[in-house]
């Protein structure tokens, strides 16, 4: 399952990035690395970007970006 | 001595700034490009510090880690100040440990050391000060606290010159191993290039290109790295980029263990919880901010910016007046009286006259910033303007652009990439700004009297249209590439501060003023030359033998083409340069009988799309040039819209001659 896919409010752990250059960088320096505790807070009005939280502080990422982000869902 | 103050985007850095330098600060641009540098002495000192932009990371990639990192490793400062959110400190910690790697005095500075005590969590300063081999000083900006002791362990980091001391953040294992193999083959070349090498290496195993050309490493040592770093990802299971960022938060998270204790939500991160259920809320999100950016709006172009514009004109006015008096009253030269007042005071009294708005504007600006609203603008508004290549922030500086252009360029420095920054200068001034309404009034008076609303409409979109057009082609030609990842922390919300909101206010006043200045009062004084003199420089008895007029004939094939190829519209549309108004007085005064007389309606039509497309006025290329920092792109920037606007007033003048 992909973080885009992740029901609001259930807590997921990162299994695995994928995507290249400039833009997996910035995902991984956000902390977004494998074994990282990710949640899904809310979507936008339109559905794009998302709202996640993760490492005690809120980001905002689109929809094509969370794609890239591999979770497994934990209890 | 300079230090260099870094930090991440919401971390309080500006507020910091602001505190060490007071107003005593100098705004610029690094060369070339749209990013802003600020400067400042530190009060009571004679050091300076210099204000890089918020970046999440020295890799180099933006513009803004680009040159930060430059600045950092060419400019050399004595000191890094680095400023650290404490209720985000994993994430900010990050930026950190890659400033520990260059090797330079540093001296971490934990902000919002109050939001730490109002939510009883604790750090322990000085166990964080061991681990991370700098001293850390406990801070709040926005209370002012802790701000002298910063001051003067950065001055005794700068003057004993204390490196860092703990810079390995690895433990054993593949990545420790990779990391020490890598440092020992490029040692050498490091020292050479004076470069830390621990950066190097680091560098090196990430693949920048730069670093590798920098070290002058031959064939066979980029072989032996290739070795090292493939023999690491293998047995770390993950690829290099990864494996690096996965080590540095494993530093952090161990080191954090031993010194943070935080609640799991802090008492603003539930406060922003509950204000975002409406504020981002599905339903009401886009409803609240139209009626916040309506209200802004209305305050500023309506009563209140109405009210100040206009007692402010008046003074001038006033005074403008008392000076003609005395000049005729003196019996001086009529035509140094004609520079003095129409030349010269005008234009001052043009460049005078947006500093109402400006200031309005940019209070409510700096409001939104300062809260954390702005971010939600972007999240909120961020699908939308995807649509035509841009990010949610710009919808900020188009809607500013309805009221007037100068101020909404200007706003175009808060847009989190320059890519955004560049296009949404190039397509603001398609926003029909106030000054053009009189413009639309006045022809709709003579020739849509029956459709006058639907007009104004028309043109209101038309600008719209223009600008989705000419972003949509511009990202398919000049913009492609990648933009710049839409990954933006979302802050809390937060009281804005007044000393933050001033010094911004009065910084765009002055940056306006001085910038602003001499192109305005320049193009006045020209424009007024043009109009009174004739092509051997006498007092021109008619408009038409004025150099502007004789300008308009040598045009007037130029614009036949979209119906009104007179020299008296050339002029005036010259003439809108000053101010958009100015192109109806100069209409009336050219052409006493009625245009009537002259245009049709489908040249009317053209010559509305022509005003609503074309270069805006002097202010407007001034604050352009400011942000795009560069005269040539400028007069591009100009170019381009004359282009436009006669294209698409050709387009309209040929559709309507068929339709009408």
């Amino acid at each position: 399952m992909t973080l885009d896919q992740l029901e609001i409010g259930k807590p997921a752990i990162i299994t695995k990035v994928n995507g290249n250059g400039i833009l997996r960088s910035r995902l991984l320096e956000m902390g977004l690395i494998p074994e990282t505790i990710v949640e899904v807070v809310k979507t936008a009005p339109l559905k794009d970007p998302i709202e996640i939280t993760l490492r005690s502080y809120v980001l905002t990422i689109r929809l094509e970006e969370a794609q890239l982000i591999e979770v497994q869902e934990v209890n | 001595m300079i230090y260099a103050l870094v930090g991440n985007q919401n971390s309080g850095k500006t507020t910091l700034f602001n505190i060490l330098t007071g107003s005593n600060q100098h705004v610029g641009n690094f060369p070339g490009v749209t990013v802003e540098q600020k400067y400042g002495i530190i009060k009571g000192t004679d050091y300076q510090v210099v204000d890089l932009p918020g970046i999440y990371s020295i890799r180099p990639y933006s513009n803004e880690e680009i040159l930060t990192r430059d600045f950092i490793l060419n400019n050399k400062p004595d000191a890094i100040i680095n400023i650290v959110d404490a209720m985000n400190i994993e994430r900010n910690l990050y930026l950190t440990l890659q400033l520990l790697e260059l090797r330079i005095p540093t001296v971490v500075a934990i902000n919002m050391m109050d939001e730490v005590r109002a939510n009883n969590a604790s750090i322990n300063i000085e166990l964080l000060s061991e681990l991370l081999g700098v001293p850390v000083v406990p801070i709040s900006a926005i209370k002012e606290e802790g701000i002298s002791e910063l001051i003067s362990v950065v001055e005794n980091t700068a003057k004993n010159k204390t490196i860092p001391k703990v810079y390995d953040f690895c433990k054993p294992g593949p990545v420790h191993r990779c990391i020490h193999a890598v440092s020992h083959v490029i040692e050498d070349h490091a020292d050479e290039a004076n470069i830390s090498a621990r950066y190097a290496t680091m560098q090196i195993i990430l693949n920048d290109s730069k670093i590798i050309d920098l070290l002058k490493l031959d064939d066979s040592k980029i072989d032996i790295i290739k070795c090292h770093v493939d023999e690491m990802e293998n047995e770390r299971g993950l690829d290099c980029e990864a494996a690096i960022a996965d080590m540095r938060y494993k530093f952090i998270e161990s080191v954090c263990s031993q010194t943070v204790l935080k609640p799991e939500k802090s008492k603003e991160r539930e406060r922003s919880i509950n204000i975002d259920k409406v504020l981002t809320h599905k339903f009401y999100a886009i409803p609240i901010f139209v009626v916040i950016i309506t209200t802004i709006f209305w305050l500023t172009f309506g009563p209140i910016g109405t009210f100040l514009s206009d007692s402010f004109s008046a003074f001038i006015d006033n005074i403008i007046g008392t000076i003609a008096v005395l000049l005729a009253s003196y019996g001086i030269n009529e035509v140094v009286q004609g520079l003095v007042i129409d030349g010269i005071l005008a234009g001052v009294g043009s460049v005078l006259s947006f500093l109402p708005i400006i200031l309005l504007l940019f209070f409510f600006l700096s409001i939104l910033e300062d809260t954390g609203y702005m971010a939600r603008i972007a999240f909120v508004m961020d699908k939308l303007l995807r649509k035509i290549g841009l990010s949610g922030k710009s919808i900020v500086p188009f809607l500013i652009g309805f009221g007037c252009t100068v101020p909404a360029v200007m706003a175009t420095r808060t847009l989190p990439s320059e890519r955004d920054r560049k296009l949404t200068i190039l397509l603001v001034p398609f926003m029909s700004c106030t000054a053009k309404i009189p413009i639309y009034a006045f022809f709709t008076d003579y020739f849509f009297v029956e459709h006058k609303a639907l007009i104004m409409t028309g043109l209101y979109f038309g600008g719209i249209l223009t600008a989705v057009i000419t972003s949509v082609i511009f990202n398919k030609v000049a913009f492609k590439g990648n933009p710049i990842p839409f990954v933006m922390e979302m802050p809390n919300y937060r009281w804005p501060s007044l000393k933050s909101v001033t010094i911004l206010m009065w910084e765009k006043a002055k940056d306006f003023i001085q910038r602003a200045f001499t192109i305005i009062v320049a193009s006045t004084i020209l424009v007024w030359i043009l109009q009174s003199f004739d092509l051997r420089f006498n007092i021109a008895e008619d408009a038409s033998l004025s150099i502007l007029g004789s300008l308009g004939k040598v045009l007037e094939p130029v614009f036949r083409p979209l119906g009104f190829g007179d020299y008296r519209f050339v002029t005036a549309l010259v003439t809108g340069l000053i101010a958009k108004e100015t192109v109806v007085s100069t209409l009336e005064v050219l052409i006493p009988t009625g245009i009537t007389t002259i245009l049709t309606t489908a040249s009317a039509l053209a010559f509305l799309t022509f005003t609503l497309l074309y270069t805006p006025c002097f202010a407007a290329i001034a604050s352009i040039k400011r942000e795009v920092n560069s005269t040539i792109k400028t007069i591009g920037i100009i170019i381009f819209q004359i282009l436009v606007a006669w294209l698409i007033a050709f387009l309209v003048y040929n559709v309507a001659g068929i339709l009408l």
